[in-house]
C-alpha cells in the first residue's frame, strides 16, 4: 500500500508579495507615529521631529523580512511533511533529554573550576542558578498545581528582608536564618492562599500580583522597618562553617585556615556551590514530593478540579500545600540573594521580576525541570549578550518572550508530551 | 466639607479615566477570557500619540479648542486601533489553541516589547505640554476652602458618561454587540453559524483599543505630563476595576473604575498618599473573598 504522499503547495509569488505589501503598509501605519514622528523638548516646549529614513527603512525590513519568512516557512512545511515519512511509526520521544540533564549538572559542578580566573562568569552562573531555583520553586505552584502566581517575588522579598534584617538588626548567621525565612515565607503563602485559592484562575493571578505590589509598597514606605527605598546595606556574607571570606588576619579566615593564599574569588566560588546545592536539594525535593500522594494530588487538581472535589479530596488544601511550598521555596532563594548581593532595596522586587520568573517557568515548558533551566539561563544571558548594544536589549527580550510562546506554546521542554508517540506521518 | 467635594469630583475623574480602561479589559476578557496585559500599554502608546498630534497641531496653527481636541481624539483613535489589531494578531490569535498560560506570556512580552519600544524611540523623558483646556468653575467656598471644578474635568465626565451609553448600545443592541456576546459563550457554535470569530474578535480588540486611546488623549489633556511608564500602573488598576464590577459587565468596569478613583483620591487626601494602591488592592481581595463574582457580575456556574 503506498501511502498517501503530501505534497505543500505553497501559495504562489503574486500571492506572497501581496501579503508582505500590506504587512508593509501596516508596519507604515505603526510606524509614522512612533518612528517616523517624535517630539523633541526644544527650550522648555515640545516640538516636533522627523526620522523619515529611519520609517522607510523600518518598513522595508519588515516588508523583506516578511516576505523571507513566508517563503522559509513554506520551505519548512514541505520538509516537515517529508520528514516525517522517514521516521519510525513508533518512537521514543526525545531519549536525549535525560543525558541532556547530566550534563547540564556536571558542567554546572565544574563550571567554576573551568572558569577560576573568570569572575564573571561565575557571578552570571550564579544569578542563572538563583533564577533556576526560584523557577523550580514557582514550578511547583504553577507547573504542578496550576495555580497562577503573578506575585512570586514578594515571597523572594520575604526571605531576603528577613535575612537582611535579623543579620543586621540580631547578628543572625545565613545558616540560622535559612529555615526561619524559609518558614515565614510559607506562613505568608497560607496567610494570602487561605482566602484567595478558592478563586478561580485568574483572579487568583491578579489577586496573587495584588499581593506582590502590597508587599512592595510596605517596603518602600514602611522606613523604620525597611529602610525604605534605601534598603538595607552591609548584610554580611555567608561564612565557611564559621571562617570568613577576609583579608583580615586576627581571626582565623578561610584563607588562613587552610594555609592559602586570600582571593577574592574564594567567595564568588562559595557562593556559587552554596545557591548550586541549594537548587540541587530544590530540585531533589520536589521531584521526591510529585511522586508522593500530594504531589500526585497537586496534579490532579490541575487537570480536574471539579473530579477531585467529587473524589472527595479537599481541594483547598491541596492547592494550600502547593502555595506554601513554592513560597517557602521562593523565601530560601531571598535569603540567599540578600547574602549574596549584601545589600537589598524594594528595587529587587518589583512586578518585572515576577513576571520574568513567570516566564522561565512557562518558557521552559510548565512542569518541567530542565525546561526551567534551559528558560533560566536563556532569560538571563539575553540581556548579558546584549550590554553591548543594551538600549535593545529589553525590547529584544520581550520580542524573545512573544516569539519563543508563539512558536513552542507548550514551552521549550514540554513535560506534558508522552514519552512515547505515535509517528501519524510514517508510512504503514 | 469643602475638602470632601472637592475629593469627590477629582475622584469621580480619576475613576472615570480608569473606567474607560476597564471598559477594554472587560470587553477582551469576556470575549478571549484573558487578562490582556498589553492594554495598560495601548493606554500609554496613546497618552504619547496624544503629545505628538497635539504638539502638531499647535505648530500647524490650529488652537481652537474643540477642534484640536476633535482632530486628537480621532487620529489618535484610528493609530491606537491599528497598534490593539497589530497586538491581537502577533500575540494572541497564533496562541488561540495554546495552553491557557501561553498567551498570559507572550503578552506580558508584548507589554515590555511597548514600552521599550517607546522610550526607544520618543525618549525616556517626561513630556509636558501646554494646557489645552485651562480655567473651570468656582463651585464656592464652604469652609474656607473653594472648591473647583476644572473643565478637562467635566470633559472627562461627559465623554466617559458618552461612551459608555454607546458602548452599552452596541454591545445591546446591534449586531456586531449580538455577534461578539455569542462569541463569549461558545466561540465553536458561533463560527458553525457562519460569524468570523478571528475578525470579531479582533474588533473586540480594536474597540478596547480605542477605548484607551480616549483615556490617553484625556490624561494627557487633563495632567499635561505622560512618559512611556505610565501604563503598568494604570493598566493593573483599571484591571482591578473591572475585576471590581464583575468582569465581562460594562457597567460594573465603570463602577469599579469609580470606586478606585475615589478611595484614591480620599486616602490619599484624608490617610496617607504612600499607602493609596495598597487600599486599592486590599479592596480588590476583600470583594474577591465575599463577592467573588465582582459587584455586578454573574455568578458564574461550574459545568463538568
Amino acid at each position: 500500500m503506498s501511502a498517501y504522499v503530501p505534497v505543500h503547495q505553497g501559495p504562489g509569488f503574486a500571492a506572497r508579495i501581496k501579503d508582505a505589501l500590506a504587512v508593509a503598509m501596516l508596519s507604515l501605519m505603526l510606524g509614522i507615529p512612533m518612528i517616523g514622528l517624535h517630539t523633541v523638548d526644544s527650550g522648555g516646549a515640545l516640538s516636533i521631529a522627523t526620522r523619515w529614513p529611519w520609517l522607510a527603512l523600518f518598513v522595508g525590513i519588515m516588508f523583506g523580512g516578511r516576505l523571507a519568512m513566508q517563503f522559509a516557512l513554506d520551505h519548512f512545511k514541505l520538509n516537515k511533511a517529508r520528514r516525517a515519512q522517514k521516521r519510525p511509526a513508533v518512537r521514543a520521544t526525545r531519549p536525549w533529554l535525560k543525558w541532556l540533564g547530566y550534563a547540564v549538572l556536571g558542567f554546572s559542578l565544574v563550571l567554576p573550576i573551568a572558569f577560576s580566573g573568570n569572575r564573571y562568569v561565575v557571578d552570571t552562573a550564579t544569578t542563572v542558578l538563583i533564577y533556576v531555583m526560584l523557577g523550580w520553586g514557582l514550578n511547583v505552584v504553577v507547573g504542578l498545581a496550576g495555580l497562577l502566581d503573578l506575585g512570586y517575588v514578594a515571597f523572594y522579598a520575604v526571605g531576603a528582608y528577613t535575612y537582611g534584617l535579623l543579620s543586621t538588626h540580631f547578628g543572625w548567621g545565613f545558616w540560622q536564618t535559612l529555615p526561619v525565612a524559609g518558614a515565614l515565607a510559607a506562613t505568608f503563602g497560607i496567610i494570602l492562599g487561605w482566602p484567595t485559592l478558592r478563586l478561580r484562575g485568574d483572579y487568583l493571578a491578579i489577586v496573587t500580583l495584588g499581593f506582590g505590589e502590597i508587599i512592595r509598597l510596605i517596603l518602600v514606605n514602611w522606613t523604620d522597618f525597611s529602610g525604605g527605598p534605601n534598603g538595607i546595606g552591609q548584610i554580611p556574607r555567608p561564612t565557611f562553617f564559621g571562617l570568613p571570606f577576609s583579608p583580615d588576619t586576627d581571626t582565623p579566615t578561610f584563607a588562613t585556615f587552610f594555609h592559602i593564599e586570600y582571593a577574592a574569588e574564594h567567595r564568588v566560588i562559595f557562593l556559587y556551590y552554596v545557591i548550586l546545592a541549594l537548587a540541587l536539594l530544590t530540585n531533589l525535593f520536589v521531584s521526591r514530593l510529585r511522586k508522593l500522594p500530594v504531589g500526585i494530588a497537586w496534579e490532579a487538581v490541575r487537570e480536574d478540579e471539579v473530579a477531585c472535589k467529587a473524589l472527595g479530596m479537599n481541594v483547598t488544601n491541596i492547592k494550600l500545600s502547593a502555595f506554601a511550598i513554592g513560597a517557602m521555596l521562593g523565601g530560601f532563594a531571598g535569603v540567599f540573594f540578600a547574602a549574596r548581593q549584601g545589600f537589598i532595596s524594594p528595587e529587587s522586587f518589583v512586578f518585572s521580576e515576577s513576571a520574568t520568573i513567570l516566564a522561565i517557568v512557562v518558557l521552559g515548558g510548565m512542569g518541567s525541570q530542565l525546561g526551567v533551566v534551559v528558560a533560566a539561563i536563556l532569560l538571563v544571558l539575553l540581556p548579558e549578550l546584549g550590554r553591548d548594544f543594551s538600549e535593545y536589549r529589553m525590547l529584544l527580550f520581550g520580542a524573545a518572550m512573544i516569539l519563543i510562546m508563539v512558536w513552542r506554546p507548550g514551552g521549550l521542554i514540554a513535560s506534558r508530551e508522552p514519552t512515547v508517540k505515535l509517528n501519524k506521518g510514517a508510512q504503514a | 466639607m469643602g475638602q470632601l467635594i472637592q475629593q469627590l469630583i477629582n475622584g469621580l475623574t480619576l475613576g472615570a479615566v480608569y473606567g474607560l480602561i476597564a471598559l477594554g479589559y472587560t470587553m477582551v476578557y469576556g470575549i478571549i477570557g484573558m487578562i490582556n496585559f498589553a492594554h495598560g500599554d495601548i493606554y500609554m502608546v496613546a497618552a504619547i500619540m496624544a503629545v505628538t498630534v497635539l504638539t502638531l497641531l499647535g505648530a500647524a496653527g490650529i488652537t481652537a479648542v474643540p477642534l484640536a481636541l476633535l482632530i486628537t481624539l480621532v487620529v489618535v483613535i484610528l493609530f491606537t486601533a491599528i497598534y490593539g489589531w497589530s497586538v491581537e494578531r502577533v500575540a494572541y490569535r497564533p496562541l488561540r489553541n495554546a495552553p491557557r498560560l501561553a498567551p498570559l506570556i507572550s503578552a506580558i512580552g508584548m507589554s515590555i516589547f511597548l514600552q521599550n519600544m517607546v522610550q526607544l524611540t520618543q525618549g525616556a523623558r517626561v513630556k509636558p505640554i501646554h494646557a489645552l483646556l485651562p480655567g473651570g468653575f468656582e463651585l464656592g467656598t464652604i469652609d474656607g476652602f473653594t472648591v473647583h471644578l476644572a473643565y478637562t474635568q467635566i470633559m472627562i465626565i461627559v465623554v466617559t458618561v458618552a461612551l459608555l451609553v454607546l458602548f452599552t448600545w452596541l454591545i445591546t443592541r446591534t449586531s456586531f454587540g449580538r455577534q461578539q456576546r455569542a462569541c463569549e459563550q461558545d466561540r465553536t457554535m458561533t463560527a458553525l453559524l457562519g460569524i468570523n470569530v478571528d475578525r470579531t474578535i479582533s474588533y473586540t480588540f480594536m474597540l478596547g483599543a480605542g477605548l484607551a486611546a480616549v483615556a490617553g488623549v484625556m490624561v494627557t489633556v487633563y495632567y499635561g505630563v505622560v512618559d512611556f511608564s505610565i501604563g503598568f500602573v494604570a493598566g493593573i488598576k483599571a484591571f482591578t476595576a473591572a475585576v471590581l464590577g464583575g468582569i465581562g459587565s460594562l457597567p460594573g468596569a465603570m463602577l469599579g473604575g469609580l470606586i478606585i478613583g475615589m478611595i484614591e483620591s480620599f486616602w490619599s487626601a484624608y490617610l496617607s498618599p504612600e499607602y493609596k494602591d495598597v487600599a486599592t488592592f486590599v479592596l480588590l481581595i476583600l470583594v474577591l473573598m465575599f463577592r467573588p463574582s465582582g459587584l455586578l457580575g454573574r455568578p458564574e456556574v461550574e459545568k463538568v
